[in-house]
């Protein structure tokens, strides 16, 4: 079943050209994975504009090589710096800095690796099987069955994101409404322009990214005043192979971080709950859970593992559904729409090159990458050494040539800066930024999807509960807008009835935290 | 905390009011073919204004004693930010080379305290390898000011 289709898609993928872009993309993103500031989403939006000559399949080989590298890298800060790149590495420094602190980073590094691409590499042959068959399913989906994937989209991070659900509304709406600015499509009609020029042409979402993450991130970051003090480690072939001799005894956790990363990843904003959860069960199964947080190497095994099939996953839903599942994702999803390609089911049909060309650099992407990074840990961490007031304006001038290329527009570097301060207070404030992003990506979309089924319905919103598979969804949907007032309920009760048995102490597992300090969502 | 909280759900709030005004006059109702231009953003403003209230009623009732930001913070961060958007105030007369050159030097001198040749060095650089990469390799044009156009570009 369609097994001539990836032999065809690694033909595609190790063309020397794509073996570079991939070697070329894991070298930049593993540096802008250690950097602070720059993270998966906006180091993609910054190298976006570099691609629009190439040829889509290199450009998609490039920037999701990027997107690997800065997993990686985020491994190396959380592990080596105590400072998780991205919200799912929060779980990684319970251990890994730790065991970095007793002189042990290098087998932390080579356990996060590994675990990264074991569960990178689960992810992609589940995406090799099931892709095709999602992608056939969705070309019979209509507009109804889109909006309701959208809805399921959004109401996913109000219930699972782990952050405020108000807020966390808020931000959604406040994506959505900045995503209508300009012309109307259907009517044709300027829509919250307030006579001003500039607005017309509407917001740009890669642009957004960059202040939010880029900009934004850099502030959080020197108001608190951050001094890289990290661990120093040797990498050697020998810890190398010692510490996969001691890991291979993981297998259990690989499998079951394997398969939470992938069930929680596929879904959007997936990632960071499914490296919590993960944590929690590896030290629930373990014969010594003392030794969590304290320097064990299950516990980097746990997290990693299950953030890299999430975030793997999450391309699951851009390719076959046309939804992106996190920031980075929604930024190749616009830049899949810039070289002319329409992101949905059509794809497997119309350009299979590309599909399968992407699908087999996943696999050659992330043996790349797992290979370089241990060779290269002492060079890439040698960067955070570097003094932050050469860092700082450094990565700032880049953000302000990312945001100008996207147009070669003027206005989107003040845009950049506006959209950079309004990072900061949302971030400090626990406005979850991805639902942002992701609605300011997917408003167009989402509308007229709405639209289009309200015209089918004649205005009814049951076409969204009578057809069975909108149905369906719309109705997950909706249990996960409510999942926080029932959770909110429960454990109500479960304070009370704590209270009325007096010694009964229930088994707490570490939620996602609201906002941990130097977070990138990427 | 409480004050930062409360002033963003006000504008939030604000921004709502001035889209529900937009949204009802595009008209948010039935057209002749289909639902107006303003009916997505007229339910997407009351959704804004709903939450927008619900948070700065939350946050009129809870205590907090911890500040949204120290005076010393706020110092840090307003010296990354003043230069940043001065460098975006000159890329808008001078182009973007002469401004990031300005910036880093600007920066790494007086910031970083750094030595003058590091300064230098960065400021020269830099934009000599920005100019190679993006107008020479990949063809991307930066904007340019009155330096570039003497030099002849």
């Amino acid at each position: 079943m369609g097994f001539e289709n990836i032999i065809g898609g690694f033909h595609v993928a190790i063309t020397p050209f794509n073996l570079l872009m991939a070697v070329v993309g894991i070298t930049l993103g593993t540096i802008i994975g250690v950097l602070p500031g720059l993270g998966g989403a906006n180091g993609v939006a910054i190298l976006l504009p570099l691609t629009f000559r190439m040829p889509p399949t290199s450009a998609i080989i490039l920037l999701t090589s990027l997107y690997w590298g800065a997993l990686f890298g985020g491994a190396i800060t959380s592990v080596l710096f105590n400072i998780p790149g991205e919200p799912w590495s929060v779980a990684t420094t319970f251990d890994g800095y730790p065991l970095a602190k007793q002189g042990k980073g290098a087998q932390a590094l080579t356990a996060a690796f590994t675990s990264s691409f074991v569960g990178a590499l689960f992810a992609t042959l589940l995406i090799t099987f099931f892709a095709p068959l999602l992608a056939d399913v969705a070309l019979h989906f209509g507009p109804p069955e889109f909006f309701a994937i959208q809805a399921l989209t959004f109401s996913s991070f109000v219930g699972l994101g782990g952050g405020d659900p108000v807020k966390s509304f808020v931000s959604i709406v406040l994506g959505l409404i900045l995503a209508a600015v300009g012309l109307d499509i259907v009517t044709g009609q300027l829509r919250m322009t307030f006579g001003m020029t500039p607005l017309m042409s509407g917001f740009d979402f890669i642009v957004a990214v960059i202040g939010l993450f880029g900009i934004g991130e850099i502030l959080l970051s020197v108001e608190e005043g951050l001094k890289f003090e990290g661990a120093r480690t040797k990498m050697n072939l020998r810890v190398v192979l010692d510490t996969w001799k001691i890991i291979s005894r993981y297998w259990r956790t690989f499998l079951r971080s394997c398969v939470i990363g992938f069930w929680m990843g596929f879904k959007p904003g997936g990632a960071t709950p499914a490296s919590f959860m993960s944590y929690a069960f590896a030290k629930r199964a373990s014969g010594h859970p003392e030794r969590f947080g304290k320097g064990e190497l299950e516990g980097v095994v746990a997290p990693e593992t299950a953030a890299h099939a999430a975030g793997v996953a999450a391309m699951l839903p851009m390719i076959t559904l046309g939804i992106p599942g996190s920031p980075t994702a929604a930024v190749m999803f616009g830049g899949l729409i810039i070289w002319g390609l329409q992101p949905g089911p059509m794809l497997f049909k119309e350009q299979p090159d590309f599909v399968w060309g992407l699908i087999a650099s996943m696999y050659t992407g992330n043996i790349i990458g797992v290979l370089m990074v241990l060779a290269f840990v002492p060079f890439f961490a040698a960067i955070l050494r570097l003094p932050f007031a050469i860092l700082t304006p450094f990565i700032v001038v880049i953000c302000a040539i990312g945001a100008y290329a996207v147009h070669n527009n003027m206005i989107d570097i003040w845009y950049m800066i506006i959209f950079g301060v309004i990072g900061y207070v949302f971030k400090k404030l626990d406005y979850p930024l991805a639902p942002l992003v992701l609605a300011l990506v997917l408003g167009d979309f989402a509308e007229n999807a709405l639209r289009q089924s309200l015209i089918m319905s004649q205005g009814s919103l049951l076409i969204f509960f009578e057809r069975p598979i909108a149905a369906v969804i719309s109705l997950v949907a909706i249990f996960f807008l409510t999942l926080p007032a029932i959770s909110l309920w429960r454990r109500k009760r479960q304070v009370a009835a704590a209270a009325a048995r007096a010694r009964g102490s229930i088994a707490a597992i570490p939620g996602p935290p609201a906002g941990p300090p130097t977070s990138r969502e990427a | 905390m409480r004050i930062a909280d409360i002033i963003t759900a006000s504008l939030l709030t604000a921004l709502g009011l001035l889209v529900l005004g937009e949204a009802i006059r595009l008209g948010f109702r039935w057209g002749p073919d289909g639902p107006q231009s303003g009916f997505f953003p007229f339910w997407l403003s009351l959704i804004l204004i709903g939450h927008s209230v619900a948070i700065i009623i939350r946050a009129i009732r809870r205590r907090s004693e911890k500040p949204f930001i120290e005076r010393e913070q706020l110092r840090s961060v307003l010296t990354v930010a003043v230069p940043a958007a001065a460098m975006v105030l000159i890329t808008q007369f001078f182009g973007l080379y002469l401004a990031s050159a300005l910036y880093l030097a600007f920066y790494v001198r007086w910031v970083g305290r750094h030595s003058w040749f590091t300064a230098l060095a960065l400021a020269v650089c830099v934009p000599v390898v920005t100019f190679v990469v993006f107008e020479r390799w990949f063809l991307v044009p930066l904007p340019k000011g009155p330096v570039e156009a003497w030099l002849g570009y």
